[in-house]
């Protein structure tokens, strides 16, 4: 009898509860949304602030290509208040010297380059070391390729300096050997286009290739075996399989890399050539000439202006890209 | 119960694959030495590197860098042995940013990306929104530096080598795509009516679970921190600050930095014209690149797991 008793109060007191519960929570919706949200909101509210410094207040902080900035001691918003507007004035300036043109044209330049010499180099090794009969050594290669692109650019640019040196450098040796005339490669132009263009391929072939290997290796065996049977050579199965399935990829990774035509590896263009001055007409491109502007000569608006002017035209150029993606193939398009 | 009659058949298809998608043994060979000799070129600036920094200074001076050198010495190891103080203190900031950078890194992005996935978060739209659109614009270098110093007054500090690389929202993104498919909503269900809080479903249900995802994503953060001199080239001036790739950076430009801190009662103090300066250069590329060269091989298999875990796109 204790036992029912015991059990019908705890019932009633469940109840009390839950009614109490449920008065609590219908008005207060606030409550309700927190509880069932609140850990993904926390979760997710380092990143969002990660976001607003990093990215959302920069955008922003773009305006100082309309202003003569300086730096304000008393912090960032006195400096943004304080500095005076100047309108379209550091645009003016930026596009009247000759600089604009020149790291335009050499930023969209090397990247067109960098574009078609990856593209048709990676899908080169990948096809054919998806063919190679011996499985482990294609593995072997394939962590030999990946190794420059663990690198940083500053360790690029000494193994380049260790090559190019212009009193000790290897090639230099071998010319010399071979009774030519040594070359002072660090102020010759001409032949930067070509080391940069080659270096720039170079270090990111191994990541590239492996991408495309891992499409060529999902492709349905069967189908090869079919060509085989129809009597189709090793050239005819490239052409019409694997080719063709390596084609949205291929459209992805040139859309990613043409949104970027505006924008250069910094580290290339900065560490490889060692910053050196007779060069600039061939290495200076949009992020080294933003640089030099920030921290050398100290010409921020001219600076902000090109960085401005690099971004919205990036931006535009994404755009643009993806949708003529999305036109043809909208498989293929990003978003 | 299935699988047993059909298991020869598979083995079967696999030899078969092998013979009908590889090169005849003629073109094998042409196109192996290709391949090999691309890859060697990935391989032999390392090694030759290592052979410079194991060279005499007086070969050095005289016949330049070369593939076999004709008089070997580890007198750099030696002189940076008894003088790298210089390099242990960088050396000790690039672990510390590596380590400490990758952790939160990891942590950030990964919680970010679980938190977007979950189809019963109110706002997962909005935060994936919020995500993507910082891949569309670039904010630039000069808005960056802007509100680095300005604004965060980071300039100098620790956390200028630290902060800005603490998040990635493309590999949030990435990561969302992946715990979409890895971790199915049903198992999340289950755990929820069991009564396990959000928190735990994570720690214990998760994370187990998206295991090749996060080890991805931290390595790819850890050889950000590692590499990194872009941030130390902005912001930072002081000695006790500056990251392994910078400290080369800063003697690439002036070898003659390798000097500067020598200690009054060593033994190059008197003569600074002994001190191997070309050898001992290298040899700090190569200590800076060894733990990448040995460990890479490693967390390739993750590696190239994370290059296909999920596209962009669901």
């Amino acid at each position: 009898m204790s036992v029912n008793q015991g059990a019908a109060t705890g019932e009633s007191r469940e109840t009390q509860q839950l009614e109490k519960l449920a008065q609590q929570k219908r008005p207060n919706k606030f409550v309700k949304m927190l509880r069932n949200n609140g850990t993904f909101i926390l979760f997710c509210l380092p990143g969002a602030l990660w976001m607003i410094f990093f990215f959302y207040i920069p955008v922003f902080a773009n305006v100082v290509a309309f202003k003569e900035f300086h730096f304000s001691p008393n912090g960032f918003i006195d400096s943004l208040i304080t500095s005076p507007w100047v309108g379209w004035k550091n645009f003016e300036f930026l596009f009247k010297s000759n600089d604009a043109w020149l790291i335009t044209r050499n930023t969209v330049l090397y990247n067109v380059g960098f574009i078609t010499l990856n593209l048709i180099i990676s899908v080169f090794f990948a096809i054919v070391m998806s063919m190679l009969r011996n499985g482990r050594l294609t593995k072997l290669y394939q962590t030999w390729m990946l190794l420059p692109y663990f690198l940083s650019w500053v360790i690029i640019s000494y193994f380049v300096y260790a090559f190019l040196s212009p009193d000790k450098g290897l090639i230099n040796s071998m010319i010399v050997a071979t009774g030519g005339k040594r070359i002072n490669w660090y102020i010759e132009p001409m032949y930067w286009p070509y080391i940069l263009l080659f270096i720039g391929t170079w270090k990111g072939i191994g990541y590239n290739s492996i991408l495309y290997f891992a499409t060529v290796m999902g492709i349905d065996p069967t189908y090869f075996e079919a060509a085989e049977v129809d009597g189709a050579n090793k050239w005819q199965q490239i052409k019409h399989i694997t080719l063709p399935s390596l084609i949205p990829l291929m459209t992805l990774m040139t859309i990613l890399a043409v949104g970027r035509i505006f924008s250069a590896d910094f580290g290339l263009f900065y560490n490889v050539p060692m910053q050196s001055g007779s060069l600039y007409n061939v290495t200076q491109v949009f992020d080294t000439y933003v640089f030099k502007g920030l921290k050398a000569t100290g010409d921020l608006g001219m600076s902000s202006a090109a960085s401005l002017f690099q971004s919205t035209v990036g931006f535009v150029v994404l755009m643009v890209s993806n949708a003529v993606v999305r036109h043809i193939d909208p498989e293929s398009a990003l978003f | 119960m299935e699988a047993t009659p059909q298991e020869p058949k598979k083995k079967k298809s696999r030899i078969s694959a092998v013979d009908v998608r590889s090169f005849g043994k003629g073109s094998n060979i042409v196109f192996n030495i290709i391949v090999f000799l691309f890859a060697l070129s990935c391989l032999l600036p390392f090694f030759f590197v290592v052979i410079i920094s194991l060279t005499s200074e007086n070969a050095l001076t005289v016949n330049g860098y070369q593939l076999w050198p004709k008089e070997w010495s580890i007198s750099a190891y030696t002189f940076l042995a008894q003088n790298g103080a210089q390099l242990l203190r960088s050396l000790g900031v690039t672990v510390f940013i590596t380590v400490f950078g990758t952790i939160i890194n990891t942590t950030i992005t990964s919680t970010y990306a679980y938190s977007i996935s979950r189809s019963n978060f109110k706002f997962k739209r909005f935060f994936t929104i919020f995500c993507l659109i910082t891949m569309l614009f670039a904010p630039g270098m000069v808005a960056n530096y802007i509100v680095v110093t300005n604004l965060l007054h980071l300039n100098d500090t620790i956390w200028a080598l630290i902060l800005p690389m603490a998040m990635s929202p493309f590999n949030a993104i990435v990561m969302r795509t992946f715990f979409k498919r890895q971790v199915s909503d049903s198992i999340i269900e289950a755990a929820r009516i069991d009564g396990a809080s959000e928190t735990r479903i994570l720690l214990q249900i998760v994370l187990p679970l998206a295991v090749p995802g996060i080890a991805t994503i931290s390595l790819f953060a850890a050889l950000g921190f590692w590499n990194d001199w872009f941030n130390a080239l902005l912001y930072i001036q002081n000695d006790n600050l500056v990251p392994l790739q910078y400290y080369l950076m800063r003697i690439q430009s002036n070898i003659e930095m390798l000097t500067k801190n020598l200690g009054a009662g060593s033994q190059y103090a008197s003569s600074l014209a002994a001190v191997p300066k070309e050898a001992t250069r290298m040899a700090m590329v190569v200590i800076s690149t060894v733990p990448i060269v040995i460990t890479y091989p490693f967390f390739q298999k993750y590696f190239v797991k994370g290059l296909t875990i999920g596209g962009v796109k669901e």
